[in-house]
């Protein structure tokens, strides 16, 4: 088992950046997230790269941006209160179309909340990490192994699409510890970066980044252009995992820890003849609507379960269309829903035959 | 594993399994008809901590001494009043949970004047190989160098804690062996004992030196 290492969800985020290319980290602490940035002060000295604990979560985002422009893989990370910081940033980096990875290890909220895990994040990342009309696409890793699998993947597709990925985790995610195989992560070379702030060397034109047009023509322009770069993530990027879905009568909707949770629950109405599976989204946003679409014509009800008052339950609704009703089962607060609620709500719900 | 020391500290890198260790040692001081208290020092990580096993050292007779923070939401790194019992009452043994790291071993400081001058202590280094950043002997002995720099008190024993989770097979902690034998050869510290989670304690008994089985903390899924 020498290709395996016992590693926090938080420390692998951080290794798998560092092998994905990245050499510079800008953060802030903040629990439960805080072993990122440790990993990276101790681990960054000695590849030559940098690590950089700056006075507040905008001065990090900022350099984020400052990083990115220069054509180089940069992160930066945070935990809910820390991430809504970052939002003008955020929003910054997306009218410039500068590629970086967010990490956001969600804790309860609103405010100060708690430092307990939450996914109420969910509408920040996928709504409104700030303002103007932009998307990031967000990753909900349900495993250290795919901690670092998804971080690889971020920032392939950010350096693809130019724009922010983030990876949104919670307080389990980013304490628990798992054995992690590091090497056969899908690092991906970054590509070329002709648009870049290298310096000219007198050689080419100026490379200006910038997200100011003060020319409302050009902005729709730019933003009808970026759309259209969206779309093709919707249509190519959306990822999932189905868990006994193919003769599922009832299905639940569940990403990170809230899917690790419902698959005991699952393996267990399961065991008392009920057919349930599971959707588990990976990408937040693209939300993988195909599956949910097709589930919509297969089972009787869809459980949502989150720990939040209810979000990506819109989202389950949209793609469903409707057709059939969505309940919620949801702990807040930095409580986490048992695999026997999740159960007990199955259980409740198959008793009525799948009606609300 | 034999004991004559009055307190017994476990130090060691993050994560390397210095919580689970020190509350399976306390319990089984006490099975073996000592009276121990035991101390949470861990000011750094809020999360998984001593005061997760609360009730089970209760439920044994094992008085836990804590911060009244410890795993509410106040994220603040508190130490309790309480702590000066371990030092003052040299009657009584101690089992002392420490932070992971330099950092984490800042807090016992506090203590260390009073342990270094009673001189009735063990002051044990937790390591484990599969973690990223302890992997081979010279990372380890940095390890080790940081926290007893931050401590102020000598490393005095190693506890090869190897391990991969739930998912460790007896091979791999046979293949820990190596590794623990180079931390002690390049430290001049002896491995007191090499420590398996109790699933696998039959099948390795006999064939490790010090063997001492833990069970494992409770998790949440």
């Amino acid at each position: 088992m020498a290709d395996k290492v016992l590693m926090k969800g938080n420390e692998a985020i951080a290794e798998a950046a560092i092998l994905a290319g990245c050499r510079h980290y800008f953060g802030y602490p903040i629990t439960p997230q805080t072993e990122i940035a440790a990993y990276m002060a101790k681990r960054m000295p000695k590849i030559g790269g940098t690590f950089l604990q700056a006075e507040s979560e905008i001065a990090a985002i900022n350099m984020v941006y400052g990083v990115a422009a220069a054509g180089y893989r940069v992160m930066t990370s945070s935990s809910s209160p820390g991430v809504a910081l970052k939002s003008e940033g955020l929003s910054y980096i997306a009218g410039a179309d500068l590629p970086s990875l967010v990490v956001n290890v969600q804790r309860g909220g609103p405010g100060l909340g708690g430092i307990q895990p939450s996914q109420s994040d969910y509408f920040m990342a996928t709504r409104a990490g700030g303002h103007g009309d932009f998307r990031m696409i967000v990753l909900a890793p349900a495993s250290v192994q795919e901690m670092a699998e998804l971080t690889v993947k971020g920032f392939s597709l950010a350096d693809q699409y130019r724009m922010t990925a983030m990876i949104l985790a919670d307080g389990t995610m980013g304490q628990m510890m798992e054995p992690v195989a590091l090497d056969s992560l899908p690092v991906s070379p970054m590509p070329e970066k002709p648009w870049a702030t290298t310096g000219t060397k007198m050689q080419r034109p100026h490379n200006i980044v910038n997200s100011l047009y003060l020319s409302p023509d050009e902005l729709e322009k730019t933003n009808f252009a970026r759309f259209e770069r969206y779309k093709q993530i919707e249509e190519n990027e959306a990822m999932y995992e189905e868990y006994l879905m193919e003769d599922a009568e009832y299905c639940i909707a569940a990403f990170g820890i809230a899917a690790r949770v419902s698959k005991n629950a699952i393996d267990e109405a399961r065991r008392r003849g009920i057919r349930v599976g599971m959707i588990r989204p990976i990408t937040l946003w693209p939300f993988p609507v195909a599956p949910f679409k097709k589930a919509a014509g297969q089972v009787k009800h869809v459980i949502s379960v989150e720990l939040s008052m209810g979000q990506m339950i819109e989202d389950v609704r949209l793609a469903t269309e409707c057709r059939v009703p969505v309940t919620l089962c949801n702990r807040v607060g930095g409580m986490i829903p048992s695999p026997e609620q999740v159960l007990e709500a199955i259980l409740k719900i198959a008793d009525q035959g799948g009606k609300q | 594993m034999k004991n004559q020391k009055r307190v017994t500290l476990f130090a060691g890198h993050y994560g390397s399994g210095k919580t689970n260790v020190a509350v399976n040692y306390a319990l089984f001081l006490k099975r073996s008809g000592e009276n121990p208290i035991i101390a949470d020092l861990d000011i750094v990580n809020p999360y998984f901590r001593t005061k997760d096993s609360r009730e089970e050292l209760e439920a044994a007779g094992i008085r836990l001494i804590c911060s009244e923070y410890a795993n509410t939401n106040v994220d603040i790194p508190a130490l309790p009043a309480d702590l000066y019992t371990i030092t003052d009452n040299k009657a009584q043994k101690a089992v002392l949970d420490i932070g992971g790291d330099d950092r984490g071993a800042l807090a016992l400081g506090r203590l260390t004047p009073a342990l270094r001058e009673e001189n009735d202590y063990q002051m044990l280094m937790v390591i484990n190989c599969y973690r990223p950043l302890t992997r081979d002997a010279g990372s380890t002995l940095e390890a080790m160098r940081e926290i007893e720099a931050a401590a102020g008190i000598p490393f005095t024993g190693l506890v090869n804690n190897s391990n991969l989770g739930a998912l460790t097979t007896a091979d791999d902690v046979l293949a820990s062996l190596a590794y623990a034998d180079a931390v002690s050869a390049l430290s001049g510290l002896p491995v007191v004992m090499t420590t398996v989670m109790d699933g696998l304690f039959s099948a390795l008994e006999g064939s490790i030196p010090d063997l001492f089985p833990l069970t494992l903390q409770k998790k949440i899924c």
